[in-house]
């Protein structure tokens, strides 16, 4: 069932379009992640479906309902801000409460759901300290156990993760997508971390130049990303591209890397003459692969990355690329070292030079 | 924490000592003077020995002033009541219009809002002397002359642009998260101004609620020209000790301690709240 809904929402400040036309559907108890660089309008987004801010035109319908009149204390969402945004008067214990109190709930029933929420986010020891008292790692579990705690059908988190220290970050990550489906809640999720993103969505919306320019899944987003800019912000290091022309020698699709003619896949046969920009993940670069013509590169340095190898290759005719290899590998170069660079076909990308739209969908 | 060492926390006391003694030694020979004669107050040299009498106070409480001509009846205590009247009444009025006015200007852009304010603060610099003539007409007029409520009415002009500006500012600083934070939570806006928006900017509101008090309270030539003798504060009160045979000088010193005693006791009840500022101050993750 459709829970949540955007319909050509619009919003803009003065002449200035904030974003322009978003659709999104988000089935109830999916985990929807809003991903974007920062500025692209994601937490205005989050304030115009929690209703704190109204959006210029279009509609937000939740359960097919339009909640344009609904004012944000009956809309029965939870929000988690970026920076907390805790009651510094109340205790944590009472931060948590708020959302039960203000459904006049009974003392026993309070007390039960903030001790039930506390312990689910391993904050229960200190629910008598006051926010000020509480570490970055707590005062952003209390926010978050502040948004679940009246089990709301909609849950909006705004980079819930932002101002946590490296190592909680990693294992919220790890807990966030059990503890999410625990609530059953909807959930839209704001990051710009494209790791967050893969780990916790059910669908990733990318959102950039006020517009979603792809809604899938995080695999469909990797493999198949729809724009060279959603390429580029997927992936690290982030995808090796080349502005070329498709060749046809024979029957055989190449393009021209660095003044040298690389041969592609069977795929792009029907693409001859097309001004294209070429595209490979530095995982699908293979170094030495037999069999097959590659591109003779010197290996310029060698940078370990726990258990990636990331190699800077300069080709003969001038083309600089990164690639990833396991560590593990045993066909890892010396700098210096000059070997064959082949793609793998499932990371290698051509995208529309004037559109940058990918290719072959 | 403390790194300094003995020599600067020798010269720092005494650097402290010195600008106490500055400040409140003026005001330790006031109460010194309240507790003596006219004879002993002006003797030459002058001593800090002498025989304490409370006839003083005795004489302010009671309401009659001795003098060398005879006695004088005085209001002193009927004006110090008057001052506690004006000055409370006033500070609430504008604590229960400026606080929410200023929450107003802190959250919301509306049309002429800034010129509202502005506005507002410019009758804070206006000379009294321009606004004096046409008003006392006006009071004429409408009945309004020697009353608590014109009088408190006119203290607006003091109090109000006071807490207003103030208290907006601390409301600004208030994160606008904190309060839609709350709304989501299931509060409606009045419920997240009283005990959200309220309880946040409380060192401000205790901070400019004291401040408009002592305004007001020091306030001469409003209630000089508007209130006639038995509404008179204390501030124009005081013009009675001066009289056809001299000046009162240990009387007015009694005065001054018993009308700077309900700022002093306000000063130091609003503190707590304060100080409680500056530790909430630390809040914000």
């Amino acid at each position: 069932m459709t829970q949540l809904e955007l319909k050509s929402l619009t919003k803009s400040f003065g002449a200035y379009k904030v974003f322009d036309g978003l659709n999104l559907a988000a089935e109830s108890g999916e985990i929807v992640v809003i991903f974007g660089g920062s500025g692209t309008g994601k937490t205005i987004l989050l304030r115009l479906i929690a209703g704190v801010e109204e959006p210029t035109s279009g509609f937000i319908e939740i359960e097919g309902n339009d909640v344009a009149d609904i004012a944000p204390e009956h809309r029965n969402i939870g929000m988690a801000f970026q920076n907390f945004a805790l009651f510094p008067h109340m205790s944590a214990f009472e931060n948590i409460a708020t959302p039960l109190r203000a459904q006049n709930a009974g003392a026993g029933a309070v007390k039960a759901g903030v001790d039930n929420v506390a312990k689910l986010l391993k904050i229960d020891h200190v629910l008598g300290h006051a926010p000020r008292e509480l570490s970055n790692g707590q005062k952003q579990r209390t926010a978050l156990a502040r948004a679940l705690a009246a089990e709301p059908r909609i849950l909006l988190l705004d980079d819930p993760l932002r101002n946590v220290d490296a190592k909680l970050r990693f294992e919220m990550r790890l807990e966030l997508p059990r503890l999410l489906r625990q609530t059953g809640a909807t959930v839209l999720y704001v990051t710009q971390d494209y790791k967050e993103a893969m780990a916790l969505a059910d669908r990733i919306a990318v959102i950039a130049n006020g517009k979603f320019i792809q809604t899938a899944t995080p695999e469909d987003i990797y493999l198949k990303p729809a724009t060279l800019g959603v390429a580029r912000l997927f992936g690290d290091p982030s995808i090796n591209t080349a502005d070329t022309k498709v060749e046809m020698i024979g029957k055989t699709a190449n393009v021209t890397l660095g003044g040298v003619k690389v041969p592609i896949n069977s795929a792009y046969k029907q693409d001859g003459n097309r001004d294209v920009t070429f595209g490979v993940r530095p995982e699908a670069v293979e170094i030495n692969a037999p069999n097959r013509a590659g591109l003779v590169a010197k290996v310029m340095a060698v940078t370990p990355l726990n258990e990636r190898t990331v190699l800077l290759l300069h080709s003969e005719g001038g083309w600089e690329f990164l690639a990833s290899l396991p560590s593990s590998a045993s066909n890892i170069p010396e700098p210096g070292a000059k070997v064959k660079a082949t793609f793998a076909a499932s990371g290698t990308h051509l995208f529309d030079k004037t559109t940058a739209e990918r290719l072959h969908g | 924490m403390d790194h300094s060492s003995t020599v600067e926390k020798v010269l720092r006391s005494a650097l402290i000592t010195l600008v106490l003694i500055f400040f409140l030694f003026p005001i330790f020979w006031i109460f010194l003077m309240s507790l003596q004669t006219n004879e002993t107050i002006l003797r030459i040299p002058p001593s800090i020995i002498f025989e304490p009498s409370f006839d003083n106070y005795r004489a302010l409480i009671t309401g009659k002033l001795q003098t060398n001509a005879g006695n004088i009846d005085i209001a002193f205590m009927r004006n110090l009541w008057n001052s506690v009247v004006l000055s409370t009444f006033s500070v609430a009025l504008s604590l229960l219009l400026g606080v929410p006015a200023a929450y107003a200007f802190a959250r919301f852009k509306f049309r002429l809002g800034e010129d509202i304010a502005f506005t507002l603060l410019s009758f804070r610099f206006a000379p009294p002397l321009l606004v004096l003539l046409p008003l006392s007409l006006y009071f004429k007029t409408l009945g309004l002359t020697n009353t608590y409520i014109g009088l408190i009415w006119v203290y607006q002009l003091i109090c109000l642009p006071l807490i207003l500006w103030i208290v907006r500012g601390y409301f600004e600083d208030i994160s606008p998260d904190i309060e839609h934070a709350y709304r989501i939570a299931g509060n409606n806006w009045w419920k997240t101004f009283t005990r959200v928006a309220i309880p946040l900017a409380r060192p401000g509101i205790a901070a400019a609620g004291l401040l408009a008090f002592i305004f007001a309270w020091n306030n001469f030539v409003f209630a000089l020209i508007l209130a006639s003798a038995d509404k008179q504060p204390v501030t124009v009160g005081a013009l009675a000790f001066v009289t056809a045979s001299g000046i009162q000088y240990g009387q007015i010193a009694a005065a001054i301690v018993l009308s700077v005693t309900p700022t002093l006791a306000l000063a130091l009840y609003a503190q707590r709240y304060l100080v409680e500022g500056l530790s909430m101050g630390a809040v914000k993750g």
